[in-house]
């Protein structure tokens, strides 16, 4: 296995973030814009396979093919830059070093789905990143490379970023598009979905950075060279996020497919005198694996066939000084504090799940409980409008799986049986508290 | 019970707290979107950038621009973690207590600046005004675990004492620098301006990179490994 820098290839280079040190041009938009048609720009994303890389995997050449041509209607991209599933840190230094490779997919976005506007909803508690966004949209106007006339072929885009205002819901797109309507982010129940009534209840993609970064490269270098990478149903590249109990967390650019084995030797293993405990392969709403999957294939079919999801590649490593229940209880009371409400089983359950695990952490609970717990998690998964409620579930259920003893320790020693000072990292470095 | 005349859309008069400044720039906001509703989350970020937080003018000004309700207005800010009921410190200090960053140190550097401060509740001030605190999720910065934000800038990799050292400073009024953003932590109504859209020029400070999002291509480096 080699590692394949694309998106941070340039991220060590000087001022990568500014228009000169991304190159000077947007090579890519001008060759799709200048030579190629719209429908052309779509197929050739659709034959690379590129699937979307903000955590459900949808083909990006799809979605932009649901987009209806000739309606009358505008049409618009919006760029989920949420970024916020608990693990996921990939987003973030992708627009701080190479915003312009955000900015570049955008215009190849824009003209193939025939869209003239476009927003970058980037989440608020990130004030450099913005920054950063802002300034490299700025760059592109002035260059000509966004605005009117765009290449002289007469193809006009504006782009307008946008920073949220903390809530992690705002990451699931139709509560994104409710958001930046002006509302509280609450998610729409679809159909229909937001290709055919998006925001303002015109068709709209919603895409994710990493994805809409990842078009600029496949139109330079080609649909054959994307697929040389990764595996037949998930090829290309991506950014694995290592983090936690890791010698060298960090970003990881890889073929999909790579195992997770792979990934910590290259990251130097499990920090030292630990071994691996459990881990998510896609943020904390993909259920926890173990070290018995760290060989499974790190790609959408491979995490399935695990029992999990590739989610956002974010890869929370957890070594055996980590209390799963304690972990499980804090991502509980996440959901619970991050629910929006509009669903009761997500409202309802969430809150009641936490009292629950509250009780299992401080060892005043029995095996009662846990049925209690799952019997809850069993009425929520499914019965909301979006994906939050089921990702809640997902620790939990997949915690009580592969660590049910632990459960049981907890009540058995009449509290959590681990020191948490063992976990930190100044723990391991020895820093004085 | 009956509605006063404020309460109806477009009707709120005028609030007197607000600077001129921001009441030019509304309608500036509002002139990005197509729709002009679009315009109230970084109406927000405006009202707080003046104020704050989310004012009672504030909200005012909100409804009088969009032609909506105040409590059309307050609905949508109370569900955004971000907007704030009441001032917060001139350095709004946000500690991510997510799993992953607790487990690695964050629960304890929270502890540590709750007593360090003597801040008891989510989003206190201390009594001179100039740090307020507040438990933070997951702030997408996992491979820099723990993490701590100043005014919505990164601080990586915090130990308990690294954070109440870093907290004293911001109290001192000496200048701060955070890991990777600008070369110095700017006021959080500064912050706020940036998040209303009104970019400061400040981007060419500091980082490209941290040096964990470098590890993978750094490994690629020296192995001259290329895509």
């Amino acid at each position: 296995m080699k590692l394949t820098p694309v998106l941070t290839a340039n991220w060590g280079d000087e001022r990568p973030w500014t228009l000169e040190g991304y190159g000077g041009d947007y090579l890519a938009a001008r060759k799709a814009v200048t030579t190629m048609d719209p429908d052309a720009v779509i197929t050739m994303v659709k034959d690379s396979g590129l699937r979307g890389r903000g955590g459900a995997g949808f083909p990006t050449g799809g979605k932009w093919g649901f987009i209806p041509q000739g309606d009358g209607k505008p049409h618009y991209l919006v760029v989920n830059a949420d970024e916020s599933e608990p693990g996921t840190c990939k987003d973030i230094p992708l627009m701080l070093a190479n915003p312009h490779a955000l900015v570049e997919g955008i215009v190849i976005t824009c003209f193939a789905i025939r869209s003239n506007l476009a927003f970058i909803y980037v989440r608020g508690e990130v004030l450099h990143v913005v920054r950063r966004v802002q300034a490299a949209v700025a760059e592109a106007y002035a260059a000509g490379l966004l605005g009117k006339d765009i290449f002289g072929t007469g193809f006009d885009l504006e782009v307008v970023v946008h920073a949220g205002a903390g809530a992690y819901i705002c990451g699931e797109e139709t509560a994104l598009l409710d958001s930046l309507e002006g509302y509280r982010g609450q998610p729409r129940l679809r159909p229909p979905f937001p290709a055919i009534a998006g925001l303002y209840a015109s068709p709209t993609v919603v895409n994710n950075v990493e994805s809409i970064a990842s078009v600029p490269p496949i139109i330079d270098r080609g649909v054959e060279w994307f697929r040389t990478f990764g595996r037949e149903k998930s090829p290309g590249f991506t950014l694995y996020s290592l983090s936690g109990h890791v010698t060298r967390p960090g970003q990881y650019e890889a073929p999909l497919g790579v195992t997770l084995r792979e990934l910590l030797e290259l990251a130097g293993g499990v920090r030292e005198g630990h071994e691996l405990k459990f881990w998510t392969p896609g943020g904390s709403s993909t259920p926890l694996l173990t070290a018995e999957h760290l060989d499974a294939p790190l790609d959408y079919e491979g995490m399935t066939d695990a029992g999990s999801m590739l989610g956002t590649k974010a890869l929370q490593i957890f070594d055996d000084t980590t209390c799963v229940v304690r972990a499980v209880l804090r991502w509980t009371e996440f959901y619970a504090h991050e629910s929006c409400g509009k669903c009761t089983p997500c409202r309802e359950g969430t809150f009641w799940m936490v009292q629950i695990l509250e009780r299992l952490e401080a060892g005043d609970a029995d095996a009662s409980d846990v049925d209690t717990l799952l019997d809850a998690c069993d009425n929520i998964f499914g019965r909301a409008f979006c994906a939050l409620a089921d990702g809640a579930v997902s620790p939990i259920v997949s915690s009580v799986q592969y660590f049910r003893d632990e459960y049981v320790a907890h009540w058995e020693q009449d509290g959590c049986p681990f020191d948490p000072d063992a976990s930190t990292l100044f723990a391991s470095a020895g820093a004085k508290k | 019970m009956s509605f006063r005349e404020t309460d109806r859309p477009g009707s709120a008069p005028a609030s007197t707290g607000l600077s001129e400044e921001t009441r030019r720039r509304a309608p500036e906001i509002v002139a990005r979107y197509p729709k002009p509703r679009s315009a109230l989350l970084p109406l927000l970020h405006l009202v707080q950038s003046d104020q704050g937080y989310v004012s009672p003018e504030g909200i005012a000004l909100c409804a009088e621009v969009l032609g909506l309700t105040k409590a059309e207005v307050s609905a949508v800010s109370t569900f955004y973690t971000m907007y704030k009921r009441k001032p917060v410190g001139d350095y709004h200090v946000g500690v991510c207590t997510n799993t992953l960053c607790a487990v690695m140190g964050g629960d304890a550097i929270y502890a540590a600046l709750k007593e360090h401060t003597g801040i008891a509740n989510q989003n206190g001030v201390t009594d001179d005004g100039k740090v307020s605190l507040e438990h933070i999720e997951c702030n997408a910065a996992c491979d820099y675990a723990p993490v701590v934000m100043v005014n919505w800038e990164f601080f990586d990799n915090q130990t308990p004492a690294s954070a109440r050292e870093l907290v004293d400073s911001l109290r001192a009024g000496e200048p701060v620098a955070p890991t990777r953003g600008a070369s110095s932590v700017c006021t959080w109504r500064e912050a706020e301006r940036v998040l209303a859209g009104f970019y400061d020029g400040r981007a060419d400070e500091g980082v490209a990179a941290g040096p964990a999002s470098l590890e993978g291509l750094n490994l690629a480096k020296a192995n001259e490994e290329t895509a």
